[in-house]
């Protein structure tokens, strides 16, 4: 694997809280293109791991490497967002006042600065794009209602809808189909592989169908690390996943 | 705030200003109809104070930004007229000094002090009615937003730096009256003050402006950066990993903010002929917030509605149960914060849209 | 030379000596040189009769019989002034007379006179009234006197005033003098300063020493006053504290932005007034215990009132900050009117109780009893509010419900009414600190207004959930407003430190000690 490949390069990450090691020593390479699962048990650093990719939390130490040579732990969110680091949160999070169109509106991507949005009027290359991401994110006849009064699916659908808006290089999606029905939770992987065919995508996702189901590399972490790497069967078979998983 | 809402509004308080305003000057004093000069500088104090309001919905409404320090950029705009009518006085004051005012005398100053220099132009004036309030939002803003101060925390600092104002101003030694503040003015633009037509010219320049203020407060929060801001109000570090600058856009809506309650305040010192260091209260800024919540939070118009109507029953109340005032303005507090969160138009519109919910997916866009 | 000098004096004095040989009383009812001579022998004579008879020239109460025998007016009758025997003046008295040289030798006789005297309290002010004549004369009364002097305290008091004189006069050796600088050096106040800036004409040695020591006084002198400001500043901040330790539980704690909380406090400076009223008309032999009534009664009324807010209004408002800021301030307006209503809009009288006025001097600082009763209480105030929440069932359930509240249901425990109760123990602080500030503020309706913005900023430059970031945040605050006083004036001073404290805010908002941690991101 040549640098040139690499997306993002995690190298020994440590993230304390008042003495609580989040992360220790969490390393993680991700190449242009890949699709990756990261699963673990609760507290096992899932989301404190996207919270440092996506400049929310400083790491004590380690470094972070997106693309070729941007160290994105000196940077803060609006900036790795402007990179095309796109991410969803476990918990939906839509702008529930606004319709759904403005929701991807506002996610489209552009310049996001005071003086253009205050003078921006919507442009027809804008309204196709939108209609184009309603299509994909099959929301399009909803396109007028309040976001707030979406379905819970909805919102997750949306969300990635918003996440697409942002033409990122890189998504990171938590837990996409918590809480979603079996048809959904179906749909929204078809959803992601189609997202994968142009973007790198990393997934942190409790449901192992779902995983099974992705049919991509599987990083395991527990306690901060990682604990294993490989295909989803791969990983199963690891005793000391089975021993993490299951032994207490 | 939709279309027909703003609309009404603009019509109205124009139209009442006008009324009013000929009702004073064409009618004899003794006509039925005849309109008296207080109630005409009355109606401009309410004006005035409305401006305020909107602008304390456009940052409380629309950004989040519960300010308890409003009525400083509002006192400081009033300040600022104030120095420019006090140099108006000229040698007319009590000491007839002609390069210093009176109170000045009394402290027996010798020269004027620099940053009072100037105001003896109107145009200089009234560039310091925008800029001084414009400028403290704009440095107190970048600090705050930049270091994601929020919520009760920006709440609780806002209210401390009106408090501090107010300690300053209340120093003689800061140069702006001590305790009595400015008063005891003659003339604006060399017209006298106390003249009926000049305080019912007053009185509709002051709705001119509260309509141009909602008009422009109205294109901000509808534009693309209103949405901006009200996604930042709900749910800030979302806007954050889209990549939006929060403080950026919260920085511009208060430093705006400011200069909006500026204008009032300049507006509002002619109209009722002082303005001393009691404006800089923290009680004040509470009072403007609660015009705000009464009116309904997040529509412009709703500010208006507020705090015309709470300081019309704050003249009655006052005037005939004074114990009383105190009472009900606590208790409008608490009952609306309880019981009424969308103000008056809050539920207005909530008898209106009732059926909405059934049939959302046809509603309209706007 | 000094030797001749010390012969020229006791010639001089001879006259007045020779006389005060065969009769130290007499020259009184001479001229005035001779009075004032015979003062200075009786002063020295150690005659029994010599201090009332000088007490009474000073009181003007010293007469002159015929046959110029002494008498001294008492509310009865008269007694001898040589003999202190009580009896009839033979003919018309006339008083002594008296001029400014008298008056100075008397007063100066006094001075050594009391020097004997067996009340220690007596003895002591002597010693201070010739420090301050620097009277030479006194010299060899205060030699004897120290001879005789056993109080450590008066000993010294007595060697500066000696010191004084000594330096003030021109006989002494240049050892003595050296001897005398270094006495006064000890000494330390802006007294011996003076003296010794005042001196001239000493030898060389000795000025240089003088202005060693001199210099040595005025790096002492600052630095007691530097204390005095500490002093002054931790009594100011335990001010700050005790208006902000409630504070530190509703909203530290609890999260509850409590705009009431002022008139918490207001309603425990009432309840201290009508304590005082009660106590006055109904029990005045207790008077004095007044306050000590007032803590308790105050932290049931305000904390009784806490509970009723909580559940009556804040409950409805949890996880609404906003809200329930401008609803405790609508309700901070009607108990301010109710109150205003009730007892009228004037300030209340509350009275200091004896044990509380006053003061003393320690070393070169004064401490002002209530000052230091205030800085004890909220020592003990807060000292019991972590002893209730570290050890009591009541603090476990609290702190368990505020850390994790849906946990602590689970576990049983009865989370509304926790909720009431914390709200109500911070409320009731907020009482107990009402009756302290009963004693320096005014008790008026708008007490507790002027303390809100100082408490809030208090609680929050220390550090929100954090007791003790409250305390050395108040300290803090109480110590640097007290030393930009001098410089900038007090309410500069107090501008300032808003500023400070608006800025410091803007660069660390979660305070000096943040609580850390994945839940505070949340």
């Amino acid at each position: 694997m040549s640098l040139r490949d690499t997306l993002l390069y995690v190298d020994g990450v440590t993230v304390t809280f008042d003495g609580f090691r989040a992360l220790n020593a969490l390393s993680l390479v991700l190449e242009k293109g890949e699709m990756r699962a990261v699963i673990g048990p609760n507290g096992a650093g899932k989301t404190t791991m996207m919270d440092v990719i996506t400049g929310k939390t400083r790491p004590d130490s380690g470094q972070v490497v997106f693309g070729a040579d941007t160290d994105l732990t000196r940077l803060d969110e609006p900036d790795i967002a402007a990179l095309g680091i796109g991410r969803k949160f476990q918990k939906p999070t839509v702008f529930e006042p606004h319709s759904v169109w403005d929701n991807l509106l506002l996610a489209l991507a552009g310049d996001r600065r005071p003086r253009f949005t205050l003078w921006a009027r919507e442009t027809a290359e804008e309204r196709d794009q939108i209609s184009g991401i309603l299509q994909t994110i099959r929301l399009a006849e909803h396109r007028h209602r309040r976001a707030g009064d979406l379905s819970h699916g909805q919102k997750q659908w949306l969300e990635i809808g918003m996440l697409l808006a942002q033409k990122p290089q890189l998504l990171l999606v938590d837990e996409p189909v918590a809480g979603m029905t079996d048809a959904e939770t179906e749909q929204t992987a078809e959803l992601l592989r189609e997202i994968n065919r142009t973007r790198s995508v990393v997934v942190v996702e409790h449901d192992m169908a779902f995983v099974r189901a992705l049919g991509v590399k599987v990083t395991v972490l527990h306690e901060g690390s990682v604990l294993s790497e490989g295909s989803i069967d791969h990983v199963s078979d690891d005793p000391r996943v089975v021993e993490v998983y299951l032994g207490r | 705030m939709s279309r027909l809402s703003i609309s009404v509004t603009l019509a109205l308080v124009l139209g009442i200003a006008l009324v009013m305003a000929v009702l004073n000057l064409a009618l004899p004093e003794g006509a039925a109809l005849h309109v008296p000069t207080y109630a005409v500088s009355l109606a401009g104090k309410y004006l005035s104070y409305a401006m305020l309001a909107v602008a304390v919905d456009l940052v409380w409404g629309f950004a989040g930004i519960l300010s308890l320090g409003h009525a400083a950029f509002f006192a400081l705009g009033g300040y600022a007229m104030g120095m420019y009518l006090m140099r108006q006085i000229g040698t007319r004051g009590v000491y007839g000094n002609a390069l210093l005012p009176d109170f000045m005398v009394f402290l027996n100053w010798k020269s004027l002090p620099w940053y009072w220099h100037g105001f003896d132009n109107a145009g200089f004036a009234i560039l310091m009615v925008l800029v001084v309030p414009g400028l403290l939002a704009l440095v107190f803003g970048w600090l705050a937003f930049r270091s994601r101060v929020t919520g009760v925390y920006l709440s609780i600092i806002t209210q401390a730096l009106t408090y501090a104002l107010l300690l300053a101003f209340f120093r003689n030694d800061m140069g702006f009256g001590g305790n009595n503040g400015l008063t005891d003015f003659k003339d604006m633009f060399a017209i006298p003050l106390h003249a009926d037509a000049t305080r019912s010219g007053l009185m509709v320049a002051t709705a001119v402006l509260l309509c141009a203020e909602l008009l422009v407060a109205r294109y901000v929060v509808t534009s693309r950066f209103g949405k901006v801001l009200i996604a930042v109000r709900d749910t800030e570090s979302r806007t954050r990993f889209l990549g939006y600058r929060p403080e950026a856009y919260k920085l511009f809506v208060f430093v705006l903010s400011a200069v909006m309650a500026g204008i009032g305040g300049a507006l509002y010192v002619p109209q009722v002929g002082i303005i001393n260091p009691g404006e800089f209260s923290p009680a004040n800024s509470i009072e403007a917030v609660i015009w705000v919540a009464v009116g309904g939070r997040g529509t412009l118009v709703g500010a208006v509605l507020g705090a015309v109507l709470v300081n019309f029953g704050k003249t009655i109340l006052t005037g005939a149960l004074p114990e009383l005032w105190l009472f009900a303005l606590g208790a409008l507090f608490i009952l609306v914060t309880l019981l009424l969160p969308g103000g008056i138009l809050g539920l207005l519109s909530r008898r209106r849209a009732r059926p909405a919910p059934t049939t959302p997916a046809t509603e309209p866009a706007e | 030379m000094i030797l001749l000098r010390i012969l020229l004096l006791l010639l001089a004095l001879a006259p007045a000596l020779a006389r005060a040989e065969d009769d130290p009383f007499a020259g009184l009812a001479g001229s005035y040189d001779d009075i004032s001579n015979a003062v200075a022998a009786l002063a020295v004579s150690g005659n029994a009769q010599a201090e009332p008879a000088i007490a009474a020239l000073q009181a003007g109460r010293l007469f002159v019989a015929p046959d110029n025998s002494l008498w001294i007016k008492r509310d009865g009758g008269a007694v001898n002034a040589r003999t202190g025997a009580p009896g009839e003046p033979p003919g018309a008295l006339k008083p002594v007379r008296q001029n400014n040289a008298v008056r100075r030798a008397t007063e100066a006789a006094m001075g050594s006179l009391t020097l004997f005297s067996a009340d220690p309290a007596v003895r002591a002010k002597a010693a201070a009234a010739i420090f301050e004549q620097r009277d030479t004369a006194a010299i060899p009364a205060l030699d004897r006197a120290l001879a005789k002097e056993t109080n450590p305290a008066i000993r010294t008091a007595m060697q500066q005033a000696r010191a004084a004189a000594l330096l003030s006069g021109n006989a002494a050796s240049e050892a003595d003098r050296l001897a005398a600088v270094e006495v006064l050096r000890a000494r330390g106040d802006m007294a011996a300063s003076n003296l010794l800036e005042s001196l001239s004409g000493q030898p060389k040695a000795v000025a240089a020493a003088a202005a060693t020591a001199e210099a040595s006084i005025a790096r002492m002198q600052q630095m007691w006053s530097l204390a005095q400001g500490v002093f002054y500043g931790l009594s100011l901040g335990s001010v700050l504290l005790l208006a902000a330790a409630g504070l530190a539980i509703t909203f530290g704690v609890m999260g509850v932005i409590n705009m009431a909380h002022g008139e918490m406090v207001m309603l425990g400076a009432y309840t201290t007034f009508v304590v005082q009223q009660a106590m006055q008309t109904y029990l005045p032999s207790l008077f004095g215990a007044s306050l000590i009534v007032a803590i308790p009664l105050a932290f049931i009324v305000s904390g009784v009132v806490g509970i009723a807010i909580e559940r009556l209004l804040i409950r409805f408002l949890y996880g609404r900050p906003l809200e329930t800021l401008l609803a405790t301030w609508g309700l901070s307006l009607t108990l301010q009117q109710a109150v205003r209503s009730i007892f009228g809009a004037s300030n209340r009288d509350v009275s200091t109780p004896g044990w509380m006025s006053g003061a003393d001097q320690f070393g070169g600082i004064t401490i002002t009893y209530n000052r230091l009763s205030i800085i004890v209480f909220a020592a003990l105030v807060m000292a019991a509010l972590m002893a209730v929440l570290r050890y009591t069932p009541l603090g476990l359930q609290m702190r368990a419900v505020t850390q994790n509240r849906r946990m602590a249901a689970a576990m049983g425990i009865r989370t509304p009414w926790i909720d009431a109760l914390t709200f109500g123990l911070g409320s009731g602080v907020a009482g107990m600190a009402g009756v302290a500030l009963s004693q320096i503020d005014n008790v008026s309706p708008n007490l507790g207004q002027g303390y809100i913005i100082d408490s809030f900023m208090v609680v929050v430059f220390g550090g929100v959930g954090n007791l003790w970031g409250t305390v050395v945040s108040a300290l803090m605050l109480g110590i640097v407003n007290k030393f930009l006083e001098p410089l900038a004036g007090a309410v500069l001073a107090k501008i300032l430190v808003l500023v400070l404290l608006i800025l410091f805010i803007q660069r660390k908002p979660r305070g000096l000690f943040p609580l850390k941690g994945r839940a505070v991101e949340a």
